[in-house]
């Protein structure tokens, strides 16, 4: 189907749908989550967590929790607060940027409701736990900040000490940056101007996997094991946080259990772990349950989006101006400042703006504090974007997708440079559309559309579209540096070639979930000439990965895999002059393929030398020529040139019953174009599940507080996540545009389709009720809220909640057993 | 403390268990069964789940003392014990790619098998309906479906 499957030789592995290798230990039970870890002597840790949103610590009363049997310790902020220094965030976005201290244990005042305030060592997990009920906390409760907008007018404060709920103001105008016009004299001389304001709910991340931590203090080192993206980052974030030398931290990720995101952090609970397995001298676990997860790891999205775009009357765009608020909780963590900034260069989306403005201010509330969740500032950009296009569609009474192909940016204009700065290196959205269009039966579709409107049906159609773009790959390291954030964007390999022929590849980019094993092993064998059952891909242990930035952003392939590619080829230089040496010939007059050595102009039919051999002729070093070092193994590490750019059609069909608000999706078809894909059967897995991801931000995700700030979506009975029932099957297909700034010609594919869908499905159903004078529904679009559009745009005043009661007052409950559940 | 004595994968264990002990934690930290999962405590997940005298259950909503005198199979107990064989529904979960971070694989795997038990020629909406217990987070469901079904064809071409 695919241009790579076309074109790639018998032999090739790249291309190649293979079963995957990570799969037989998963499938079978023997798994090594971090909560399967035990070891001799082990204690067991349990936080206690504040109640309330915001409170001063007035007093700690540890002693029944200290009694309870088998508990070994109790921790508090006091006990720990020389050693424990403060979380940290690794991207001061401005050079103002104002933050609170973030102490893994609050000492004497806790921001947002689930904040560790003590931790309890105990022989056993249950024991913990009990013990833990048992530490009593004395509170003065403070005032909450929980609404962002009215944080952002500083009315109350978050952290008195800072003096503003304001973290920083980060802008980005084209016309001061030169890559662009004015935005304001766009706007005062647009044809046709559309103002909306979009509000993107908070999400939480909700890998199945909850967050697990063991340290194992014996020994010289300090052993981590923890459910993480970045055992790179968390042990280089340890040592720096707790002032332990670098070189005495193990970080281990073993199997992990997905992230999203999620995992991207370094957490209160792996430096109170630490902390603890230091002080007790014997090796300490903790693994959250289900509900301290929802409370306390940390969310994603939660922004006010203001936007105004600027058109001419014949539809062409002329201006865009984006004006963010984003709530960054009640602290920064790792690169909680950062994420809504990614959106930046984003709104401009797949269009020729040719003038831009970003506007985003960064606000302190007294909730969980948000961080990366998949897409990570992306989805909110695209989000936004997609739905003005739509609403100017709307505006100028034309199709949507004729609005987006007038505006966007042709395939014989790349490489073509945005206003946002960004030089996108190749694409063809026309390709890409016109496959999602004949696969969807987009013609047909609006055909049945427009009966159904006509006939008054009362389940009426609606048709979502949604052409996105994304960058992926963070990044080249200079882009990073001269956004202020703190570490670089290369990734690590190594290549050793084993004497009996099997290699070992080490990378960097520590999976959990995505197929890294499989992948690399494709690229690998094709690299070298080895059969792909030979080569075991080492990861996610620093002690073995001695060096890398982990996984996250759509990054692993186009930056881990060329850094593999980039080893593979040392290996193969390496091996040159031994294979010069053993078939007696000139260096440059050899040639390598398919994993052997051979002479040019040798004629057909000679052996040649495999490199493999050379692996057992190095290891043996008896005969090698003067001054080679007995070696193969090489490292590289690389550093990308751009981002990497994939994009794709997305066209979603809603059936919305009109009088009960109740929504269905009949159809998705998307068509992305990641460029040359390695693994077609990991790709298509990575798009519908980032479908879904995106599919549930817009019908069923929403993380909800109360007033006090109190979360009432703490368990999984509340916070929905979608099931096999609600989902359906996906038409997912590929056009292939590959990327120029890699070997692979590939592009990032994780996050794609949780950033595309979004705003299909929101396009979808307004585009079903706009018929009744709806503009907007919030997401997550219940049947709820789609009812009461329909109804508000109806004109018809909807019914107060109180006017219908179902039971007389004061009366007791008058369903018979019989009649619940909707049985009667 | 209380005595129970329970088969699990084809061994019979005789332990003691504080009478509040899930079955999940018998299984996990008495047993060292722990390629079944805990992945929430509102037994929505299903990540736990194992089969009880051959029907699919939570393991986190039974007490182990409710397993006394009953027989347990996790998904440790599914492969042939001496040559490794995989039952069609692991196989076609690794053929559909029907896992990723692999988490909440155990559970899907044996709601499936069961699944297929009471239902050997399920629809796509009967597996989509049969499964909903069960989260997953990073397939979408999408090569989940197609799995269940691809091993109800397996079973079927078995038998025929």
């Amino acid at each position: 189907m695919t241009a790579v499957d076309e074109t790639r030789a018998p032999s090739a592995e790249v291309g190649r749908d293979r079963r995957r290798k990570e799969d037989q230990h998963l499938i079978t039970g023997r798994s090594r989550f971090t909560d399967n870890i035990v070891l001799p002597g082990m204690l067991h840790v349990a936080m206690v967590r504040r109640p309330y949103a915001h409170a001063r610590i007035t007093g700690i009363d540890a002693s029944a929790a200290q009694e309870s049997p088998g508990v070994v310790a109790v921790l508090t902020g006091d006990d720990v607060k020389d050693q424990q220094g403060s979380l940290p965030n690794a991207w001061p976005v401005t050079p103002e940027q104002k933050a609170p201290p973030h102490p893994a244990i609050a000492v004497d005042r806790v921001a947002f409701s689930g904040e560790v305030v003590a931790a309890v060592v105990a022989r056993t997990a249950a024991a913990a736990r009990d013990a833990a009920e048992l530490v009593d906390v004395d509170y003065e409760e403070l005032d909450p900040v929980v609404d962002l907008k009215a944080a952002a007018a500083d009315e109350k404060l978050a952290h008195p000490d800072l003096g503003t709920n304001r973290s920083a103001l980060w802008v980005f105008d084209s016309a001061e940056a030169g890559t662009g016009g004015d935005v304001e004299e766009a706007i005062r001389d647009a044809e046709v101007l559309v103002e909306r304001e979009f509000r993107q709910q908070r999400l939480i991340p909700a890998f199945m996997e909850p967050r697990s931590v063991v340290v194992d203090p014996t020994g010289e080192q300090f052993t981590m094991w923890s459910a993480t993206q970045v055992p790179h980052i968390l042990r280089l974030m340890l040592a720096l946080t707790l002032a332990v030398p670098e070189s005495k931290i193990r970080v281990i990720a073993p199997d992990v259990g997905g992230g999203f995101g999620g995992k991207l952090q370094v957490t209160p609970e792996e430096v109170i772990t630490f902390l603890v397995a230091r002080r007790t001298g014997k090796p300490c676990k903790w693994t959250e349950t289900r509900s301290e997860s929802l409370l306390s790891g940390h969310h994603g999205r939660d922004q006010w989006q203001k936007l105004t775009l600027a058109a001419r009357r014949d539809g062409t765009v002329t201006g865009l101006k984006v004006e963010l608020t984003a709530n960054m909780g009640a602290y920064l963590g790792l690169v909680t400042s950062g994420i809504p900034i990614l959106g930046a260069f984003m709104f401009n989306a797949i269009y020729k703006f040719p003038s831009y403005r970003f506007e985003c201010q960064n606000v302190f509330t007294n909730l969980t504090w948000t961080d990366a969740y998949r897409g990570a500032g992306r989805p909110e950009a695209t989000f936004a974007i997609e739905r003005m296009m739509d609403e100017l569609a709307t505006e100028l009474g034309r199709d949507p997708i004729e609005v987006r192909e007038q505006n966007w940016i042709k395939h014989e204009e790349f490489p073509f440079t945005t206003v946002a700065g960004l030089e996108y290196d190749s694409g063809n959205y026309e390709a890409a559309t016109a496959r999602a269009k004949e696969l969807f039966g987009y013609d047909e579709l609006r055909a049945e559309q427009a009966r159904r409107r006509e006939s008054g049906d009362r389940v009426q159609l609606g048709i979502g579209v949604s052409t996105f773009t994304e960058m992926c790959g963070l990044a080249p390291s200079r882009v990073l540096g001269s956004l202020s954030y703190g570490a670089g964007g290369w990734e690590h390999a190594s290549v050793r070639m084993l004497p009996s022929g099997k290699v070992e590849v080490i990378t960097g980019s520590s999976a959990h979930g995505q197929g890294h094993e499989t992948a690399w092993s494709q690229i690998v064998a094709d690299q070298l000439g080895v059969p792909f059952e030979d080569v075991e891909v080492l990861h996610g242990d620093t002690q073995i990965s001695h060096k890398g930035l982990d996984t996250y952003g759509s990054r692993s392939l186009v930056v881990g895999g060329q850094a593999v590619i980039k080893a593979a080829q040392k290996v193969i230089d390496k091996a040159r002059p031994l294979a010069a040496h053993v078939l007696e010939a000139n260096v440059d007059d050899l040639e390598f393929a398919e994993g052997r050595f051979t002479v040019r102009g040798a004629g057909e039919g000679q052996e040649g030398i495999g490199l493999t051999d050379l692996a057992l002729a190095v290891f043996a070093a008896h005969d090698l020529p003067d001054g080679m070092e007995p070696s193969l193994d090489a490292d590289a590490t690389y550093d990308p040139v751009n981002f990497s750019y994939p994009h794709g059609t997305h066209l979603c069909a809603m059936e919305v019953d009109t009088e009960t608000g109740q929504s269905r999706m009949r159809a998705y078809v998307c068509v992305d174009d990641v460029g040359n894909v390695v693994n077609p059967l990991i790709v298509d897995g990575q798009v519908h599940g980032g479908l879904v991801q995106g599919i549930a931000q817009a019908l069923w995700e929403e993380a909800v507080y109360d007033d006090q700030g109190t979360l009432v979506t703490g368990s999984f009975v509340d916070y929905t996540l979608p099931t096999s029932a609600d989902t359906i099957s996906y038409v997912t297909d590929r056009t292939v545009t590959p990327s120029t700034t890699n070997d692979l010609g590939a592009k990032g594919v994780g996050e794609a389709g949780t950033i595309a869908s979004t705003p299909a499905v929101v396009n979808a159903v307004l585009d079903a009720v706009r018929q009744f004078g709806v503009t907007d529904i919030r997401m997550p679009m219940t049947p709820e809220r789609v009812w009461r559009a329909i109804q508000e745009g109806r004109g018809s005043a909807p019914t107060p909640e109180a006017a219908q009661p179902h039971f007389e007052a004061g009366e007791p409950n008058q369903d018979t057993p019989e009649t619940e559940g909707g049985q009667a | 403390m209380t005595r129970i004595s329970v088969k699990v994968d084809g061994v019979t264990y005789e332990d003691e268990v504080e009478p509040r002990t899930l079955l999940v934690h018998y299984l996990r930290e008495q047993l060292g069964k722990t390629g079944t999962v805990i992945g929430c405590d509102t037994s929505n997940c299903g990540a736990c789940t194992v089969h009880l005298d051959g029907r699919s259950v939570k393991s986190c909503n039974v007490l182990a003392v409710q397993a006394d005198g009953h027989e347990v199979t996790t998904v440790e107990g599914l492969a042939d014990p001496v040559d490794g064989t995989l039952t069609p529904v692991q196989e076609a979960f690794r053929d559909c790619h029907a896992l990723q971070c692999g988490f909440c694989t155990p559970g899907m795997i044996m709601q499936a098998t069961d699944l297929l038990r009471e239902n050997p020629r399920p629809t796509e909406e009967e597996v989509r309906v049969g499964m909903e217990g069960n989260l997953c987070r990073c397939t979408g469901y999408h090569n989940i479906v197609r799995a269940v079904l691809e091993a109800a064809a397996q079973r079927e071409g078995q038998r025929a």
